[in-house]
């Protein structure tokens, strides 16, 4: 299955991933209609000065989020991808607390979000590798 | 001092509509020019700090931005202009020589704007590259000027050694020390898979880029940075720079603070020494004492490597370049005047020197007159800007050309002419390895390899209109070419006619 991977030799952690998925996962018509909103991007730039990269779910072999998931919002499609059901999430943010990458995340709602690879928004394809200046963001099979 | 005469050349614009405060620009400029301010949540601007490299337009997710030139104007003055004015006060200010980077901007003539291809038709078909085959190949070097037999009538075959080229195109040099290592990655991975040359500069190869050497040029300049057995052997040719166009007559200097690490190790000089490299080769008064550089390094070789003697365009280049072809030099390279540089002084780069266009004229019609054409390729530099530019210098005698400018602007670069504060924002003339890590060579080699094949397409189309299915049938082909706007002497120093005639 084709998943997300960062090469953090080339993250110059710009940031450009987080607007990007926010804008992705927003629905709205233009970005700049983010405008003095506050974003919950489902991928994250972590590091300090010297290093930086893009973290977003591993889609992981054996997820431990689903696992841990109290309500079943959490399951995984048949290629692979962990997905998620916000009707079902009760906000107990178990998933939240177990994920080992810190992939999984609150949105403004309370519910809980993660990557679904831009698969269920308008993009079609992730929106943070399409705007990944340096090509630090890739979408490959391994 | 307290005033400050010079007043910002740019002004940023931000549209408040659009910037959602993603504060990419600010995390983008290494001049520090833009900032959050976080008691009224907006970005801000400096301006006096912005050099128009336009990488916070490029990266603004919002388009946001604009950089505009600040029209906050002195009183109009056709003599003593704004820029003209403000370089006085910048020198009344520091008492230095000012610097500039990148090619001349002034508007002088650019003469391959002022001369028109021919096209066939009628009575001589055009030829269409699509369906016919069309070869852009060319060979450089010493060519026989006529069959050499030996004793038992067989052909003698064993040339001079040769470069051959898939397009009469190369990447020009660039030490590694003015660009980045990213950089010549780029032009590295993309000169071999283009099957052209790229050319190390002065700085020496650094080692990780020895298995390119079937596509490198190795230099030799007045500083002998980085030159040493294995570095000649490893390259396909050897140049011998004595001069460059931006800044013909004085020699280099790489300021001791970008003598860095491997920098510092490839140019084998302490690290935060100044890399100065002299005016003169001190060992080169004459083109016997050339002849003598060129035979070293051929015996250094085994003979196996082309010389190139790379000078830049001057008053007497033609003169010039005879007695080079007579060094035993395989190739010259010409680099006329609005060629490119790291840094030079804005006198030398806007005031000496000659048009690439008159100086290749003048010296391949001398080395016909005199008959030594043969004894040598000539590559020409100094803005060769597309591919109407290569097929123009073919036709007025050239073997090939070498692009730099092009393929830096291709890897990003936005002429924004500051590469001598180090400070470059694409990663291309910079050491900052935070800088420098923007420029990923996957995607400069590639884009190079893009522009190169695009600008092939275009020599064989217009080669094809022209009849010509061969890059050797074009060169020296002058009756190709027409002038326009050009006077007698400007027509018989390129040897082309006027449109009409």
């Amino acid at each position: 299955m084709k998943r997300v991977y960062v090469n953090e030799k080339w993250c110059l952690g710009c940031h450009l991933c987080e607007y990007n998925c926010a804008f992705a996962n927003s629905g709205l018509k233009n970005m700049a209609k983010l405008k003095g909103q506050k974003i919950y991007p489902r991928i994250r730039v972590e590091g300090d000065d010297k290093i930086t990269f893009a973290i977003s779910c591993r889609h992981c072999e054996d997820p431990i989020c689903i696992k841990s998931c109290i309500s079943g919002a959490l399951s995984k499609t048949p290629d692979g991808m962990v997905e998620i059901d916000k009707s079902r999430c009760v906000g107990c943010l178990t998933c939240v607390l177990v994920c080992p990458y810190g992939a999984v995340i609150q949105d403004g709602d309370g519910a809980v979000q993660k990557c679904e690879l831009c698969l269920k928004n308008s993009s079609g394809a992730p929106a943070c590798v399409a705007g990944c200046p340096n090509n630090a963001i890739v979408y490959e099979e391994r | 001092m307290a005033i400050n005469y010079v007043n910002p050349e740019f002004e940023v614009i931000r549209n408040p509509n659009r910037c959602i405060v993603c504060r990419v620009c600010e995390r983008q400029c290494s001049n520090g020019v833009h900032s959050f301010d976080p008691e009224t949540g907006t970005m801000m601007a400096d301006e006096t700090k912005c050099v128009d490299c336009q990488r916070c337009v490029a990266l603004c997710p919002t388009r946001a931005l604009k950089i505009v030139k600040n029209d906050c104007a002195l009183r109009e003055n056709a003599n003593w202009q704004q820029d003209t004015i403000y370089e006085i006060y910048k020198q009344a200010g520091s008492g230095g020589v000012l610097l500039s980077s990148m090619g001349n901007p002034k508007p002088l003539p650019v003469y391959w704007d002022k001369i028109l291809i021919n096209a066939s038709q009628v009575t001589n078909p055009p030829i269409d590259p699509l369906r016919e085959p069309m070869e852009t190949k060319v060979f450089l070097g010493k060519k026989p000027t006529m069959p050499e037999r030996n004793p038992d009538g067989s052909l003698k075959t064993d040339l001079a050694p040769q470069l051959e080229l898939s397009m009469p195109v190369m990447f020009s040099a660039m030490s590694y020390g003015s660009i980045s290592y990213n950089a010549h990655e780029s032009l590295a991975r993309a000169a071999e898979n283009l099957g052209i040359y790229y050319n190390t500069g002065e700085g020496g190869l650094h080692e990780d880029f020895y298995k390119y050497g079937a596509n490198t040029i190795v230099q030799v300049a007045s500083g002998r940075f980085g030159v040493h057995e294995d570095y000649l052997s490893a390259g396909a040719a050897i140049e011998i720079k004595m001069g460059q166009g931006a800044k013909p007559g004085i020699g280099g200097h790489l300021p001791g603070k970008k003598i860095v690490g491997d920098v510092s190790r490839t140019r084998m000089i302490p690290e935060g020494s100044d890399a100065i490299s002299p005016a003169p080769h001190h060992d080169i008064y004459s083109i016997e004492d050339l002849r003598q550089l060129v035979y070293s390094l051929k015996e250094a070789t085994q003979y196996q490597k082309p010389i190139i003697v790379k000078v830049a365009a001057v008053h007497n280049i033609a003169a010039i370049a005879s007695g080079i072809a007579r060094s035993g030099a395989d190739i010259i390279a010409i680099d006329g005047f609005r060629g490119g540089t790291g840094a030079a002084p804005t006198r030398i780069r806007d005031n000496v020197g000659i048009p690439i266009e008159l100086a290749l004229a003048s010296v391949d019609q001398r080395l016909r007159d005199e008959g030594i054409r043969n004894n040598v390729s000539l590559v020409v530099g100094g803005s060769i800007r597309s591919a109407s530019d290569v097929v123009k210098a073919v036709a007025l005698g050239a073997d090939a050309c070498y692009v730099a400018t092009a393929a830096l602007l291709a890897l990003g670069c936005h002429l924004c002419r500051t590469c001598h504060t180090g400070n470059c924002n694409w990663g291309i003339a910079t050491q900052k390895p935070e800088l420098v890590k923007r420029l990923n060579p996957d995607i400069g080699s590639q884009r190079l390899i893009n522009l190169m094949t695009a600008w092939r397409h275009e020599i064989m189309e217009l080669m094809g209109g022209m009849g010509i299915n061969s890059i050797e049938a074009l060169r020296g082909n002058r009756l190709m070419l027409r002038g326009v706007n050009l006077n007698e002497k400007e027509l018989e120093i390129l040897g082309i006619s006027h449109a009409g005639e």
